[in-house]
C-alpha cells in the first residue's frame, strides 16, 4: 500500500496565530473593553433579510437556504419566500415602531428593484440597508470568474447608490458564500464592513487588498432560519434562546466591556401571524433592560472603530 | 480481506455476574468532561476518503464557524468549569499548541489533561501506512510533551477516522486508553497485539455535536439530556461504579445561548456527593490496576457469525 503522499504530513501553515491572513488570531475576552454609547452594555443589531428567490434558481455551487425544492416550477416556495417581501416585513415594521427598535435590512438589489416601495419604507423610517447581493441565486464562490462577481457586486452597489440619501456601507453575501476575492472586491467597491464571518461576538478588524475592512458578528445560531425551520424547534424555544443569548451578553457586559446582541431574522418566517408575537415578547425583554442601545450595523460600528 | 467485526473486544454482558468496579472514595459514577479543542484548517491537502468541507473552498461559514470557539466559545466554557470545579480532558489536535498557545496554557495550568485528537482535524487517518500513521502518533506525542510537560495517555482519532492498525499502533507507542469506541458504559479492555489498552466510555450520545447538529435540540433539551442521563448512571452506580463523559466542542457549547442550561446541567452533576471528577486519564489508571483482569477473565469469546 501507497499510503498518502509526503505533503499529507506536512504542515506549512502551523505556526501561532492563523493559518490564513485575513484576520490576526484573537480572544474574546482579554481584548480591551469597548464602551457603548450613554454606557450601554448591549448593542441590539437586528437584521431582518430580505430576500428574493428565482422560481428557475440554478442553485449553483449549491442551493441557498431557502432555495426551490421541488421540480420546476416550485410556485408553493417561491410564493411563501415572496410572502416575507409582502406581509411579513410590513407586519414585522409595525412591531420594530412600536418598540422603536432601529433596524438594519439586508435587501437582495433584486427586492429593491422589483419593490420600490418596500426599499421606501425601509429608508423612510431611517433603517440603514446592507447589500445582500444581486439575489438569492447569484452566490459569490470560488471558481466563478473575479470579472464576473466583480460585475454582480456592482450591479448590486449600483442600484442602491442611485436611491437619494442612501449610503451602502455593509455587505452580506448571499448565503454568507464568498470567494478568495469577495472581501477584496467589496473594499474595493467602498463597502466598510461584511457580515459573512461567524467566528465572533463583536467586531474585527480584517485585511483585503484594498485596505481594511470590519467583520460584523451576523449570526447563524441567532437566526430563525436555523433554529425555527432547519431545528424544528418551536416558538417558544425560539423566544427563549433568543433571551438567553441576550442574558448571556448582558451578564457578560458587566464586567467584560459592550457586547453586540445580532438577530438574523427572515420575515416569510418570523413575519407569519403566529410566530411574529414570539419575536416581540424577546425583543420587549431586551429593550426593557437598563443600557441596551438599539443600533444599526454603521452605528455599532463606528462606535467600536473609534475606539481601536 | 476487509473486517468483518474489528475482534477489538470481548463479549461482556452488562449483568449481575460482571465484575464489580469501585471508584476511589466509594464514588458511584465517575465524571469527566472532554473538551475538544480543534483546529480546522481553511484549504488542508485533501484525503480521496474525506473532503475536509461540506462547501467549495473558501467554506467561510464552516470555518468561521469552528474558528468561534477557539476565539469566544472556549474562554465562556472554560469560566462554567471553573465555577463547577470541573477539570477539562482536552480532546486535542496539537497543532493547537502552536496556533493557540494560551488557550494550551490555560488548560495545563488548571491541571487539565491534554490527550490527543490528531495533529488537525482536517487531517484524516484514512489511507495512511504505518510509518505514517506511526509520524502522526509521535508528533502527538512530542507535542504534548513539550508544550505542558505531560505524558500523552489518550487517544480520541481526528475526526473519528481510522486504519485497521490505529488501536495497536496508538498501545504499542504507550498510550494507556481510547475514546473511539461506543460500544459499553463503563471501561472495557481492547484486544491490541502490543502494551495495554482500555476504551473509556466517551459518548456520543452525551456529545453536543450529535446533539446540536445531528439531533437539532434545543440547548435547555440537552441540559435535560445530560441530567437524566447521569441520574441513571448515578443510579446504576450504587451497585458498580459506571463512567459518564460529556464530549464538547467549544464552537458549539460556547455560545451565550447554550451555556446556562449546560452550566445548569454541569452543577447538577457535581453538585453531588457519591461522583468522582475525573481525567480521562485517572479512570484509564484506576481500572487498569484494579479492574482490567477481573474484565479480561469474565468476557466470553465472540461466537463465529454464519
Amino acid at each position: 500500500m501507497t499510503g498518502m503522499p509526503p505533503e499529507y504530513l506536512q504542515y506549512r501553515a502551523r505556526k501561532y496565530g492563523m493559518d490564513h491572513d485575513r484576520y490576526d488570531w484573537s480572544i474574546l475576552p482579554r481584548r480591551k473593553k469597548v464602551e457603548w454609547p450613554g454606557g450601554a452594555r448591549v448593542a441590539l443589531w437586528v437584521m431582518p433579510a430580505l430576500e428574493w428567490f428565482p422560481i428557475d434558481m440554478k442553485g449553483k455551487p449549491f442551493k441557498p437556504p431557502g432555495a426551490m425544492q421541488t421540480s420546476y416550477p416550485d410556485l408553493r416556495h417561491y410564493t411563501l419566500r415572496d410572502y416575507g417581501n409582502r406581509v411579513g416585513i410590513w407586519r414585522m415594521m409595525r412591531s420594530f415602531d412600536r418598540m422603536g427598535i432601529r433596524v438594519t435590512a439586508a435587501m437582495n438589489a433584486a427586492v429593491a428593484t422589483r419593490y420600490p416601495a418596500l426599499l421606501e419604507a425601509c429608508v423612510a423610517r431611517g433603517w440603514e440597508i446592507v447589500a445582500n447581493g444581486q439575489d438569492m441565486d447569484h452566490l459569490h464562490y470560488e471558481g466563478l470568474p473575479v470579472e464576473d462577481e466583480r460585475r454582480q457586486v456592482a450591479t448590486t452597489l449600483e442600484v442602491f447608490r442611485r436611491v437619494p440619501g442612501l449610503k451602502v456601507r455593509g455587505w452580506l453575501s448571499p448565503a454568507k458564500s464568498q470567494s478568495k476575492a469577495t472581501l477584496d472586491i467589496v473594499a474595493e467597491a467602498g463597502i466598510e464592513y461584511c457580515c459573512d464571518w461567524v467566528n465572533d461576538d463583536m467586531p474585527y478588524a480584517m485585511r483585503t487588498a484594498h485596505g481594511p475592512l470590519v467583520a460584523m458578528p451576523h449570526p447563524i445560531d441567532i437566526d430563525d432560519h436555523t433554529i425555527l425551520v432547519q431545528n424544528h424547534h418551536s416558538d417558544d424555544e425560539f423566544r427563549e434562546q433568543l433571551c438567553d443569548q441576550f442574558d448571556c451578553l448582558y451578564d457578560e457586559a458587566a464586567t467584560q466591556g459592550g457586547r453586540v446582541m445580532a438577530i438574523s431574522l427572515h420575515p416569510w418566517i418570523t413575519g407569519q401571524p403566529y410566530r411574529i408575537g414570539a419575536l416581540e415578547k424577546a425583543l420587549q425583554h431586551m429593550v426593557s433592560r437598563k443600557g441596551v442601545w438599539s443600533a444599526t450595523g454603521s452605528e455599532i460600528m463606528d462606535a467600536w472603530k473609534a475606539q481601536q | 480481506m476487509t473486517w468483518r467485526d474489528p475482534g477489538l473486544y470481548d463479549y461482556l454482558p452488562y449483568d449481575e455476574k460482571r465484575p464489580r468496579i469501585t471508584w476511589p472514595n466509594g464514588a458511584r459514577v465517575a465524571f469527566w468532561v472532554a473538551p475538544n479543542i480543534e483546529f480546522y484548517e481553511i484549504d488542508p491537502p485533501r484525503n480521496p476518503s474525506r473532503g475536509p468541507w461540506g462547501k467549495p473552498h473558501p467554506d467561510v461559514v464552516g470555518y468561521s464557524y469552528r474558528d468561534y470557539g477557539n476565539r469566544a466559545g472556549f474562554w465562556r466554557m472554560l469560566e462554567a468549569f471553573d465555577r463547577c470545579g470541573m477539570r477539562g480532558s482536552v480532546s486535542l489536535n496539537v497543532a493547537m499548541c502552536e496556533h493557540h498557545p494560551e488557550i494550551i496554557e490555560e488548560c495545563a495550568r488548571r491541571g487539565w489533561e491534554l490527550y490527543s485528537h490528531g495533529t488537525y482535524n482536517t487531517r484524516y487517518m484514512f489511507g495512511m501506512t504505518e510509518a505514517q500513521e506511526r509520524e502522526v502518533i509521535q508528533d502527538s506525542i512530542d507535542t504534548i510533551r513539550k508544550h505542558t510537560g505531560q505524558k500523552l495517555d489518550g487517544w480520541l482519532a481526528p475526526a473519528l477516522t481510522y486504519t485497521e492498525r490505529t488501536l495497536d499502533l496508538v498501545a504499542d507507542m504507550g498510550l494507556s486508553y481510547v475514546c473511539d469506541l461506543f460500544h459499553d458504559d463503563q471501561p472495557s479492555p481492547v484486544k491490541t497485539k502490543s502494551g495495554t489498552l482500555v476504551s473509556i466510555p466517551y459518548s456520543l450520545e452525551m456529545n453536543d455535536v450529535i446533539a446540536y447538529n445531528v439531533n437539532l435540540v434545543s440547548p435547555r433539551a440537552y441540559g435535560d439530556i445530560i441530567k437524566r442521563q447521569f441520574d441513571r448512571l448515578y443510579e446504576e452506580g450504587e451497585h458498580s461504579g459506571t463512567v459518564m463523559c460529556i464530549p464538547l466542542h467549544p464552537y458549539l457549547v460556547g455560545w451565550p445561548y447554550r451555556m446556562k442550561a449546560f452550566e445548569d446541567a454541569l452543577r447538577h452533576i457535581t453538585g453531588h456527593d457519591k461522583v468522582w471528577l475525573a481525567t480521562g486519564r485517572e479512570i484509564a489508571q484506576h481500572f487498569i490496576a484494579n479492574h482490567m483482569a477481573d474484565f479480561a477473565r469474565a468476557s466470553h469469546k465472540v461466537g463465529a457469525a454464519p
